[in-house]
């Protein structure tokens, strides 16, 4: 495999790490600080996509759909928070999960009701084709405009949460939730902001892929469970674990779905290494975690002692 | 006394043997078919599309008023075997039909061969059942499973395409896909890649295939992975160095809906096309359209074609539709006019037919449709594989 190819590759796994942790840093937030499973943490990055896709048509700009469809979204969360999921903190787990589920099923159906089962929102034109990074290394110039906003986006969060008030709040809500109630913090407040601050990374992840993936309903289901993956890893509660779980899963992941096979042909016989190959590598992130667990069980950087 | 009983009892049973010959005053289809969830769209099509064929007859098939009971399988296998299970033994069903996808089709078809109901398939069409599994209880109305694959394999060969790089999803009908593409292809071919059943994100492939310069990419990812596969294709600029070829339903108006005008060029393999030249098929796009204001799928068309199947074979019966072998020999006749233009039965009861390249163009109004290019085949009256193996004559 030459440098090219490695470069493209790490570059591959960054831009998808940086994607996740846009849905992790919120899933993380919301279970860490409200210790609340949120199952349909996933449908609102389908909200996210479906409310970009279809208002680009409308407003005929990509970018100030995304910059409508993330407060939309955030109002959505928030919504949602306020009038149902507020009820369930109280209840156990399993009842959280149940709620969320059906709430999983709702927002699907109620998409499709309103938009179709799937939509399209196109490239823009500037950023349709590769560029050459360097000599032979061609990259989406799209995918790069991915990596820039993660970072950026990544950058901010870290900014509030540790430079800010609010951010102390946060913290403080993470790591003890009773003993900041305790001294004063308006957690309704501040449980809703964060929902909302959730839902608006969801939005600008489900928004910046809708050129990449399908916009379809039903599509934050299979992601949800990579950011599960990436809470798990990096430790509940801690945006810095989902940063790190996130870049984390991204590169092993798209590593092991190229390197794997490579390595496999190498050391066994060809029927052997084409059914192992890819069959290994669809499970990496999942041993990675389970690595993690055994070792660290609280995750990389838990937010709780 | 004994006499006269005779008679009486005698009388009885031709009374009864005439009643059961006597014509039925309506049939009744089964349609189970996946409604609800990610894949609904394919499940709504098919059923959309039979019942445009029971509009357009004013409620009748085959001269007798349908009625057609109409069932979600919620994409999962279990449900749709009790559905067919009901429909076979408590609805006593003429007809059962309607089934997406291959691994529910299979869970079902048991109870429809066992209740001895003849089930036509719109879709889902296994090579298992083409070959010593075959049953003559089964239809296949679509095309069999390997077939667009082979068609594109066949195409490639004949485009002198000598490297050819192949991606699918790791289980068995992605394995069994690029074993169709094998099947026709004389080129070499580069690297096979089995990718996650579900993956979302194909830029590690993507790079891969660009490192590799093939000069046609064979991809069979059905439903979202082909989206999402297309639009990374494109955006990674790789359609200006290789040659996209899809299976038919790859490149379908659901694809075309999600993927947008990236699609624009790519070329695929089916067995009809909306602008297929026959009157049937003219009628059938602009009805289709005419009552849901949407561009009808594949999927569409296969249903459309089993509806008119069994309105042929209703007709040939002249209603008596207890006859098991002789509504047997109905549906084989296959007598009517399908939208793909000819085709017939093979002795395993798997279509004969055309099979052509299409192409992703755009329309008078500008919308994007998937078009014959050719109106040659790129293979003609093809059957398929493994009909030798099935004991049928």
């Amino acid at each position: 495999m030459s440098v090219i190819l490695l470069v493209e590759q790490a570059l591959n796994g960054l831009q998808f790490g940086l994607m996740l942790f846009l849905l992790a840093s919120g899933l993380t937030l919301v279970f860490g600080i409200m210790d609340m499973i949120n199952l349909a943490h996933g449908a609102l990055y389908m909200v996210g996509a479906f409310f970009a896709a279809w208002l680009a048509p409308i407003v005929n700009s990509f970018w100030l759909a995304i910059v409508l469809a993330v407060p939309l979204t955030a109002l959505v969360g928030m919504v949602l928070e306020s009038t149902l999921l507020r009820t369930l903190y109280q209840r156990d787990h399993l009842a959280q999960v149940l709620a969320t589920f059906a709430l999983i099923l709702i927002l699907n159906e109620a998409v499709r009701m309103i938009w179709g089962s799937d939509m399209s929102l196109p490239t823009p034109k500037a950023l349709s084709g590769p560029i050459e990074l360097m000599p032979g290394l061609y990259y989406p110039s799209y995918r790069l405009m991915i990596i820039a906003v993660g970072l950026v986006i990544a950058v901010l969060l870290w900014f509030l949460v540790t430079r800010t008030r609010v951010g102390a709040l946060v913290r403080a809500g993470a790591s003890n939730r009773e003993m900041a109630m305790a001294m004063g913090v308006n957690i309704r407040m501040l449980f809703t902001a964060v929902f909302g601050v959730g839902a608006a990374l969801c939005a600008v992840a489900g928004a910046l892929l809708g050129p990449l993936l399908a916009i379809q309903v039903g599509m934050g289901d299979s992601i949800l469970i990579l950011a599960f993956v990436v809470i798990v890893i990096g430790g509940i509660g801690s945006i810095r674990g989902a940063f790190v779980g996130s870049v984390l899963v991204g590169v092993v992941d798209t590593f092991g779905r190229t390197l794997l096979p490579h390595l496999f042909r190498e050391l066994l016989p060809p029927q052997w290494a084409s059914a192992a190959g890819p069959a290994v590598a669809s499970i990496l992130i999942y041993v990675l975690m389970a690595v993690v667990l055994f070792v660290r069980p609280q995750g990389l950087f838990a937010a709780r002692g | 006394m004994r006499s006269k009983m005779l008679v009486a009892a005698l009388a009885a049973a031709m009374l009864g043997g005439a009643g059961a010959a006597v014509a039925a005053d309506k049939v009744k289809v089964g349609l189970v078919s996946t409604l609800s969830g990610p894949n609904a769209a394919i499940g709504n099509d098919i059923r959309d599309a039979f019942m445009l064929v029971v509009k357009l007859n004013g409620g009748r098939l085959g001269g007798l008023p349908a009625e057609v009971m109409i069932a979600d399988d919620q994409f999962k296998p279990d449900v749709g075997k009790q559905l067919f299970e009901r429909m076979v033994k408590r609805d006593k069903v003429d007809f059962l039909t309607g089934v997406v996808f291959s691994n529910i089709m299979l869970a079902g078809l048991p109870e429809a061969i066992e209740g001895n109901t003849i089930y036509l398939s719109p879709n889902a069409a296994p090579s298992p059942i083409a070959g010593k599994g075959c049953s003559p209880y089964f239809f296949a109305v679509s095309w069999p499973n390997d077939a667009y694959h082979e068609a594109a394999g066949q195409h490639a060969t004949n485009q002198g395409l000598n490297n050819a790089y192949l991606i699918a999803p790791n289980y068995q009908a992605g394995k069994d896909s690029l074993a169709g593409f094998k099947r026709f292809y004389k080129g070499k071919v580069v690297n096979e890649v089995y990718t996650k059943l579900g993956q979302l994100d194909y830029s590690a492939e993507l790079a891969e295939i660009r490192a590799a310069k093939p000069d046609v990419l064979y991809a069979f990812l059905p439903g979202g992975m082909g989206t999402n596969f297309i639009k990374q294709f494109v955006a990674a600029g790789l359609n200006k160095q290789t040659r996209l070829l899809l299976p038919g339903f790859g490149a379908d108006q659901d694809i075309i809906r999600g993927v947008g005008d990236a699609m624009l060029g790519l070329q695929d393999t089916a067995h009809w096309a909306m602008n297929l030249d026959n009157a049937a098929n003219k009628r059938f796009v602009a009805e289709f359209e005419k009552e849901y204001k949407r561009l009808p799928t594949g999927y569409a068309a296969q249903a459309y074609d089993t509806a008119l199947l069994i309105d042929s074979a209703v007709k040939a019966l002249n209603g008596k539709l207890d006859d098991k072998d002789a509504m047997m020999k109905a549906v084989k006749a296959a007598k009517f006019e399908s939208v793909r233009g000819d085709f017939r039965f093979n002795t395993n009861q798997y279509p004969i037919q055309n099979y052509y390249l299409r192409e992703v163009q755009k329309d008078a109004q500008g919308r994007l449709v998937n078009n014959v290019v050719s109106k040659t085949p790129v293979m003609a009256n093809r059957g398929d594989a493994y009909v030798q193996d099935c004991p049928m004559k």
